[in-house]
């Protein structure tokens, strides 16, 4: 059986973003893959965290998928994390139900490669700005991936983007493989690395 | 026997019920039903009908005037001053060209100039009833081809006026008290105080329709008298006719006028539905008439020329109108649709030919012969339409656009909002300023002349009528959204509802909780108890002003709300008023008081937010 996907999907303003759209649907399309619009199920900010746990047992990858807002996730992701990933549930020593899963975040962002970096504009790579997440992974006893980031989000054209939506699917794909090791991504600054490197816009 | 008036009655209305369902069985429009059950019952076939079929085709012929008044309703003054390009250009083009191209082969063949003329006039026309029943049917009114169409049969309905003022021009004059008779009450005035006499009247119809129709319309829809109503709307659309008809304008054309004047008023609905069936009846005796008009003894003499002539026609009007089409820029499968659909030779040639025989313009056997063409083209035009759509179109492969087509132009609005008092009109204005519009019904005239008088489009009717729901838009619209304060009204709206238009989504208001489990037996999914947000609202504000934290109470009572709807759905199947409804609400309260409570103390008393950063954790961690 292959390995079940849940995207954490937060976007407060989803139906003015082309790119995001456009993952989604890709998304959409896939077996074993559900997707969690949190600002579409909670649009008062009242997250039901029995029903958000429930999901989460019966997926073994998540994918937090938003914008990055202030270098960091829109707020509902946050309060996602505040009250899903429960003491004793998520973490504590009864906290067990995250175990062995693997979390990786999916990005849009505005900026390009190179103002994500010591020498550039924003000082701090995706990878150091996404600390939060990715150590909070890890006290919940979860593999983190780095993040598959879609820089330039603002200037991608419509073949470019359909590059990366291809180039997600494939990973999604090898995700769902038994045996998809995670530890071979380690120290890589997105998934899609090797990708962004080739990309004019970053040159 | 055969005379007798009831007779009559059974012999129609039988033909028509057995065609009629036949021909849509086979996937056919009811246009074609009508025409084979006349020629059925037709002095040829069967013969149960004899000659008086021409007197009921004159009688029938209101069917046609009642179509154009209700089609005048569905368009507003805007929407048609918009149109005025299509009408001219497009009308005029084909009428143009068409009549100079019958003018001249008829000139060929050998015939004299007034009578050139004449058949020329009397081809250049269409079907309005045919294209118009056809397209309403099929609900292409809203594509590139129905405008267009309208466009080009609109014109046509105008053109008809000065072709018939100009016949008499050319008939031998001892016939001129003939003709006379059969005209206007202006004939003997000049010219200019003619033409005078006929935008007078347009003007007056104009002016009447604000200062005179509406307030009466208000005044019978106080009494509540659904007769009155059905009998006023007649009223009108006769009374138009007639002036119309005294001035020499075609009563088409003036019941059309009529109906674009009333389109914007709040009686649009409650007229549309009111004259529906009286406009389906007599359209359907029409075109049962033009069946049963059909001469087979001429077609018997000369089958071949007949049908020369009667396809030769059909060919030259869809060449044109393909012609037309392609200057303003249609599409091949719309253009194909439009040039097929006007190919036959319309109801108005009926009149224009007898007309020009009484002025011994044509003589009796080119008479015959252009009538039966007449209503040989009429019967087959449907029958090329069906196979241009069914093995043409298809191959062609565009037939996709069409729905494209239709999602360009303005279309029926989706939701329909019933009641438009407080608690309605609240919602409409959210609504709006969301930039969804609605269409607005409520039953109380003044409530409705005063909301229009604030700027809202709201429409008078009674929304527990079917065919009100229907006029208004519900067969098409996908959420009917019901705020009746009656919660009687609101069961039977429902339920008619959800009998005739399953494809709404309901959306209803409840008075109370007693209402709201009715409405869920029902099988209503999204019911909305009138009180709950608002007491829940005070109550927050409450505990507000006690101190209690704001965020806090938000969130308790957005679970207090969530939990209420649930058990509101549980306790929903009980029956009320039994010991067994009192102790399971009881035990739901104490269950929800419990629960919420629980929900605040566990924050309070654990403050589990903070365990993610304990030593303690952390410390496990390694």
């Amino acid at each position: 059986m292959s390995k079940r996907i849940l995207v954490i999907f937060a976007h407060p303003r989803f139906e003015a973003s082309n790119v995001n759209k456009q993952l989604v649907e890709q998304f959409l399309g896939m077996p074993e893959v559900t997707v969690r619009d949190l600002y579409e199920l909670y649009p008062d900010y009242q997250i039901d965290v029995q029903a958000e746990q429930k999901e989460i047992l019966q997926h073994d990858i998540i994918i937090w998928h938003h914008p990055l807002y202030w270098y960091s996730a829109p707020p509902m992701l946050k309060l996602w994390i505040d009250e899903v990933l429960e003491f004793n549930w998520a973490y504590g020593p009864r906290g067990v139900f995250l175990k062995g899963k693997i979390v990786m975040n999916l990005i849009t962002a505005g900026g390009s490669a190179k103002a994500y970096q010591a020498t550039g504009s924003n000082h701090y790579s995706i990878r150091e700005f996404l600390r939060p997440f990715e150590q909070t992974a890890r006290l919940c006893h979860m593999s983190y991936l780095p993040p598959f980031a879609v820089l330039n989000s603002y200037r991608q054209t419509s073949k470019a983007l359909q590059q990366y939506k291809d180039h997600l699917r494939s990973l999604l794909e090898a995700f769902q493989q038994k045996n998809f090791d995670p530890a071979s991504y380690k120290d890589a600054l997105f998934m899609n690395e090797q990708a962004e490197l080739l990309n004019p816009l970053n040159k | 026997m055969t005379g007798s008036f009831l007779f009559q009655a059974v012999i129609y209305l039988t033909a028509a019920v057995v065609c009629v369902p036949v021909a849509k069985k086979l996937g056919l429009s009811s246009v074609l039903g009508y025409l084979f059950a006349g020629i059925l019952i037709g002095p040829y076939l069967f013969g149960f009908i004899g000659e008086e079929g021409d007197d009921i085709l004159h009688f029938a012929e209101f069917g046609v005037v009642m179509m154009l008044f209700l089609i005048g309703l569905e368009i507003n003054p805007k929407a048609f001053w918009h149109m005025r390009k299509s009408i001219l250009g497009m009308g005029g083009l084909q009428v143009g060209i068409t009549m100079i191209v019958v003018f001249t082969i008829s000139i060929l063949i050998g015939l004299t100039w007034p009578v050139s003329l004449t058949i020329a006039m009397a081809l250049a026309l269409s079907s309005t009833a045919i294209v118009l029943q056809t397209l309403k049917e099929k609900g292409l009114m809203e594509t590139v081809y129905g405008r267009s169409s309208f466009s080009v049969l609109l014109f046509q309905d105008i053109a008809v006026i000065p072709m018939l003022a100009i016949l008499p021009l050319f008939g031998s004059q001892f016939i001129d008290g003939a003709a006379r008779h059969q005209g206007s009450l202006l004939d003997q005035l000049p010219i200019g105080l003619q033409t005078l006499a006929v935008l007078l009247s347009v003007g007056l119809v104009a002016l009447s329709g604000k200062y005179v129709i509406v307030p009466v319309l208000r005044l019978v829809a106080t009494t509540g008298l659904r007769e009155l109503f059905t009998a006023s709307a007649l009223l009108i659309v006769i009374a138009i006719s007639f002036l119309m008809e005294q001035v020499g304008l075609s009563p088409a054309l003036g019941a059309f006028l009529g109906g674009v004047i009333l389109a914007n008023s709040e009686y649009k609905h409650e007229l549309e539905s009111n004259l529906d069936p009286f406009k389906g009846l007599l359209l359907g005796l029409f075109f049962i008439a033009v069946g049963a008009s059909i001469n087979f003894k001429i077609i018997g003499d000369a089958p071949v020329f007949v049908g020369g002539l009667v396809l030769g026609t059909i060919l030259i009007k869809t060449l044109v109108l393909l012609g037309v089409g392609k200057i303003f820029k249609l599409n091949t499968d719309q253009n194909l649709l439009f040039s097929i659909g006007l190919s036959q030779v319309g109801e108005f040639a009926f009149v224009l030919l007898s007309f020009s025989s009484q002025l011994n313009i044509i003589e009796q056997p080119q008479l015959d012969l252009l009538l039966v063409i007449t209503a040989l083209s009429m019967t087959i035009s449907p029958i090329i339409g069906m196979i241009n759509e069914r093995l043409i179109l298809p191959r062609i492969g565009t037939a996709e656009k069409v729905k494209k087509a239709a999602d360009s132009i303005e279309s029926k609005q989706k939701v329909i909002l019933v009641g438009f008092g407080h608690f309605g009109s609240t919602i409409g204005r959210f609504l709006r300023a969301n930039g969804v519009n609605t269409v607005i019904l409520d039953h109380d005239s003044n409530r409705v002349d005063l909301l229009r008088r604030i700027g809202f489009e709201v429409y008078y009717g009674d929304a527990t009528r079917e065919d009100l729901l229907e006029s208004a838009g519900a067969g098409e619209a996908q959420i009917l959204i019901s705020a009746i304060d009656d919660p009687d009204a609101n069961m039977k709206l429902v339920k008619l509802a959800q009998k005739h238009f399953t494809n709404l989504k309901l959306v209803i208001r409840a008075k109370s909780r007693v209402d709201a489990y009715q409405l869920l037996n029902l099988g209503v999914e999204n019911v909305y108890r009138e009180s709950l947000d608002t007491s829940i609202k005070l109550a927050s504000d409450v505990l507000g002003m006690m101190g209690h934290r704001k965020h806090t109470i938000a969130k308790q009572a957005n679970k207090f709300i969530k939990y209420d709807e649930a058990s509101m759905r549980r306790l929903s199947k009980t029956i009320m008023n039994s010991d067994d409804y009192i102790s399971k609400v009881r035990e739901e309260i104490a269950q929800q008081e419990t629960l919420l409570r629980s929900d605040l103390m566990s924050k309070r008393m654990v403050d589990a937010d903070q365990h993610w950063d304990a030593d303690q954790v952390r410390d496990e961690q390694k």
